[in-house]
């Protein structure tokens, strides 16, 4: 494959060809697409732990008496809400209410935000919080910062437990902490994009290898394994999370993406919240369902969704679940169809092949 | 995995082998690797006419949807079964018991364009 653009590549690259990963341009990020295989990743993250390279993801940092001011002002939740350490997922939007970006934002104090967010998003999602910013706030692209590396399974906390004081079965899911790794300061969240426990750890550019081949040591016995970005998306699709470019775009809002719970309508202004009062009162035109196959076939991002014939909607994610061992997908319909048990149709290949709409997330891990 | 001295290779990364008037088709062990853990195959029916070059089904791994195309012409004879139950048998022996289907070859001189084993090997720089 020949491309007339330089990939990016994060610190972590040498270690992924080192490892004879499967490398692919993923947003103009050269990343590991699997090791050992995408089943085999899949299962490990969720029957034990695994390890990911999501240095790609950008940082923002907002500082300064009003950054809790321009924080709810550029997205959707409250971020007033927020205590010290504790973390909120989060939209910006723009004015007409489609997605800027997803993002996480973390409390690090009242007067400190930082912001996770996607890697090909972060120079646009950078660009609209400054031009946006009309408080006494200082809004910095710190990108460059950090390298972050997931963990995520059932064996994730004994795994990072070994290597770090802080205690972390006290860090309560959506919460972080300002600890050390072996006496590297680190930023211990815990979050993730599986829908298994687990944590993402920002850490120092330089420190990225290093940390790697801790956590592989640390994990060993529990049968660690590095993961890419295939297992990443059946994981997170699962789980139903959404995927920036998939079920939310510029031209998606938060409404219609089953994400309205991101708003908070009583906390003030904020961008977008105008365009999706008007929806909300008006009504949607169309909405986001979860499905499975029951006729032959796998359903993939964009293909066409037949109601009683004629097109109605389409696959935004696709997949072969591999913990449901099921075809699954998510898609969007008009406004009023697409009720769990609804028969509709998806379009693969020509062929209609029959689907059964269903409750979502499609997975979801047992309590511990 | 070595590459069959006796099978004809494409560059879309299909083999065939040609016994008497029947191609038995496959895909390579370098297109199985490629595509990673394979988890459904869709292949034609029995007595369904292909054109050389011309798609004639699809194999899935968890990631992607790829066309497999005729390395001959002909009409099929015989889908391999096996594949609709267990199709992560193409990435454990896809120049064996995972061939994809037998075909009753109508233009026996197509062959002459396929590349040998050895000019396959080259052209996957391996």
């Amino acid at each position: 494959m020949t491309s007339s653009v330089a990939l990016k590549r994060t610190p972590l690259f040498p270690v992924h060809t080192a490892s004879k990963a499967k490398m692919v341009d993923f947003g103009g990020w050269e990343m590991p697409v699997q090791y050992s295989g995408i089943l085999d990743e899949h299962h490990t993250v969720r029957k034990a732990v695994g390890l990911f390279d999501v240095s790609h993801m950008g940082e923002i940092e907002i500082r300064g008496p009003e950054a809790l001011q321009l924080v709810n002002y550029i997205s959707t939740n409250d971020a007033a809400r927020l205590k010290q350490g504790q973390i909120q997922y989060s939209g910006l939007l723009y004015e007409h209410g489609g997605f800027v970006d997803d993002i996480l934002v973390h409390k690090v104090s009242d007067t400190h935000f930082f912001l996770c967010v996607n890697a090909s998003n972060q120079e646009k999602d950078f660009e609209h919080i400054v031009a946006n910013n009309r408080f006494d706030a200082d809004v910095k692209f710190a990108s460059g910062d950090y390298v972050q590396i997931a963990i995520q399974g059932p064996k994730a906390l004994a795994t990072v437990q070994r290597l770090t004081p802080a205690d972390l079965s006290a860090i309560k899911y959506y919460w972080f902490a300002d600890s050390e790794v072996e006496g590297v300061p680190a930023r211990i969240a815990r979050t993730g994009y599986t829908g298994e426990d687990g944590f993402e750890i920002y850490i120092e550019p330089g420190k990225a290898a290093w940390l790697w081949d801790r956590l592989l040591d640390a994990g060993a016995e529990f049968g660690v394994k590095p993961c890419g970005l295939g297992a990443r998306n059946t994981l997170r699709l699962e789980a139903k999370m959404a995927l920036y470019g998939h079920e939310i775009t510029a031209s998606i809002n938060p409404l219609e993406s089953d994400l309205a719970w991101i708003l908070k309508w009583d906390k003030g202004d904020f961008i977008g919240k105008a365009a999706l009062t008007k929806q909300r009162d008006q009504g949607l035109s169309r909405h986001l369902v979860g499905f499975e196959m029951t006729g032959r076939g796998i359903a993939r991002d964009g293909y066409e969704v037949l109601l009683d014939g004629s097109p109605a909607g389409w696959v935004t994610s696709g997949t072969p679940a591999p913990t449901l061992n099921k075809n699954i997908g998510m898609a969007y319909l008009p406004a009023g169809k697409g009720a769990p048990g609804e028969t509709i149709e998806i379009l693969i290949r020509n062929q209609p092949a029959s689907a059964v709409v269903v409750p979502t997330p499609f997975y979801k891990r047992a309590k511990a | 995995m070595s590459y069959p001295e006796n099978y004809k290779y494409t560059k879309e990364h299909e083999w065939v082998l040609i016994e008497g008037t029947t191609g038995t088709v496959g895909i390579t062990d370098h297109a199985q690797q490629e595509l990673g853990d394979i988890v459904f195959v869709d292949l034609p029916k029995t007595g369904v006419e292909i054109a050389k070059g011309k798609s004639f089904g699809s194999v899935e791994s968890v990631k992607a949807v790829s066309d497999i195309y005729s390395p001959v012409s002909g009409t099929i004879t015989e889908a391999n079964q096996l594949l609709s139950t267990n199709p992560e048998k193409l990435n454990e022996d896809p120049h064996g018991v995972a061939w994809l289907i037998k075909i009753a070859i109508s233009s026996p001189d197509e062959v002459n364009d396929l590349m040998s084993a050895a000019d396959y090997q080259k052209y996957i720089g391996s």
